[in-house]
């Protein structure tokens, strides 16, 4: 399988080779920006795009078919209307917190993205705690959308960024403890090491019925964390106008609509990381043949793969099941899915301990 | 190194902010307008300040989201050493979390999980 770190070795002994090493770094540093920044945009943009044709699709209409072939231009024409739209000044809010609030939000979904393995050897972030550190910044994001629903100064902000901040802090619960079952199951924090144990079968096969059930709890909690889906009420429309991001206009509120698909991207991502395998490709043991035709398909798809087939099952969610109440909401996770993830950690704990097997 | 690529990703955070920010204001029309200043609420002057008390049920979730997360972040460094520790491990860990366990049960049976 290719290894992508050739290419950013290849890179650095270049940079290394004409300039200082100083400033060897600081433009690697600069790339690396670039980088990021431009999957960043690219993936928002592919997924709006992708949330309007699958939600089209399900509802038996086209959807978005007049810019570009298939309307694929749409979501790029959609970020030109919004950066040209007027950025509207609000008289009583207050103007700190109100202009701080989509940094942090940025801020949480940029570092949590940066954390995520792309492929072999694509790899910005990784802490020897990666997936400790990836729960840790993203849940900064809670911190921008109270800023934001209470800095507006407006009833349907207020009511929608509390709602929110009940529902995310909540699930995060489900999210810690479900991967924590994998930790334990994994026997390590960092990213790529849990990805280069899963090579031999990912975890949701090899992981026995805990790592089943720690994957379906970090499903809904993960779609509970996006604010999307039967989980939607802190944006409910029909209720709360647009929750906590009614007062932002233009481009401060493309700053949420941003963040709030990478969300999804990196809940997805998570989930295909330490369960589906994340870049590792399918293999089975005994079957030399199909491995190594599976290797020919490079690490970036495998990933893309994945990530998009779980991408594609919580926007199947969302026209599923009907909007919960906040109490049903508040009901499932404490206790539900709480005790539920409790059980099981301690199941994948006996299955550590004692080596059983069922 | 990690330390130094985690101020990239967070300078890279908010460059992009700040950039698409001062782009937006720089190509974004504007109009003065005494009424665009006001609060979307619902058409009608809107009624007094929004920065009031709020009902304490969404205090209570955060107060036990905070005690089960503290928590979880003790168990984290356990379940990485587990496999090296064995039956010691499971067993030191278990009194800490049947408090847990214990927490959740009085917090259930106080009636503090119901959304009243």
């Amino acid at each position: 399988m290719f290894d992508f770190s050739v290419v950013t070795k290849w890179v650095d002994d270049l940079l290394n080779g004409i300039l200082s090493p100083t400033w060897a770094t600081f433009i690697e540093f600069v790339l690396i920006g670039v980088c990021i920044l431009t999957a960043y945009a690219v993936i928002a943009l592919a997924l709006i795009y992708i949330e309007r044709k699958v939600c089209a699709f399900f509802q038996c209409r086209l959807g978005p078919n007049r810019v570009g072939p298939f309307g694929l231009l749409q979501s790029v024409a959609d970020m030109f209307k919004m950066l040209i739209k007027e950025i509207i000044d609000i008289k009583h809010n207050d103007k700190f917190l109100f202009n701080l609030a989509p940094y942090v939000v940025i801020a949480a979904s940029v570092l949590a993205f940066g954390c995520i393995p792309f492929g072999k050897g694509l790899h910005i972030l990784d802490f020897n705690i990666g997936i400790f550190f990836l729960i840790a910044v993203s849940s900064i994001g809670v911190v921008g959308i109270l800023l934001a629903g209470w800095s507006s100064n407006n009833k349907y902000s207020l009511i929608g960024a509390m709602r929110s901040g009940a529902q995310m802090i909540s699930y995060e619960l489900s999210i810690g403890l479900s991967i924590l079952t994998i930790v334990i199951f994994a026997g390590s924090m960092q990213l790529s090491t849990i990805v280069e144990s899963q090579a031999n079968g990912w975890f949701l096969f090899r992981g026995h019925i805990p790592a089943l059930i720690a994957f379906l709890v970090y499903l809904v909690a993960g779609t509970a964390e996006t604010n999307r889906g039967p989980f939607d009420l802190p944006e409910a429309d029909s209720e709360l106008t647009a929750g906590y991001h009614t007062e932002y206009s233009g481009m401060h509120f493309g700053f949420f609509y941003l963040a709030e698909y990478l969300n999804l991207f990196i809940v997805a991502a998570v989930a295909s990381t330490l369960f589906l395998g994340g870049w590792m490709p399918l293999h089975i043991p005994g079957w030399d043949g199909f491995n190594q035709i599976m290797d020919y398909i490079p690490s970036p798809l495998w990933f893309l793969g994945k990530t998009a087939v779980m991408i594609f099952i919580m926007m199947w969610f969302k026209w599923t099941f009907p909007r919960l109440r906040i109490d049903q909401l508040l009901r499932l996770e404490w206790k539900y899915l709480l005790p539920i993830n409790l059980i099981n950690l301690v199941l994948m704990v006996i299955i550590v301990v004692f080596k059983i097997h069922f | 190194m990690n330390l130094s690529l985690f101020l990239v990703v967070l300078l890279t955070a908010i460059a992009l902010v700040v950039a698409a920010m001062l782009i937006a204001r720089l190509i974004s029309p504007r109009s003065y307008n005494k009424q665009k200043g006001e609060a979307y609420e619902c058409g009608i002057p809107t009624r007094g300040s929004s920065w009031m008390q709020f009902r304490a049920g969404y205090y209570l979730f955060a107060i036990l989201f905070l005690m089960f997360d503290v928590e979880t972040v003790f168990l984290f460094p356990w379940a990485v050493s587990l496999r090296t520790m064995g039956v010691d491990g499971l067993l030191t860990v278990t009194f800490f979390f049947v408090v847990l366990v214990l927490g959740l049960a009085y917090a259930w049976k106080k009636g503090a999980l119901e959304w009243k």
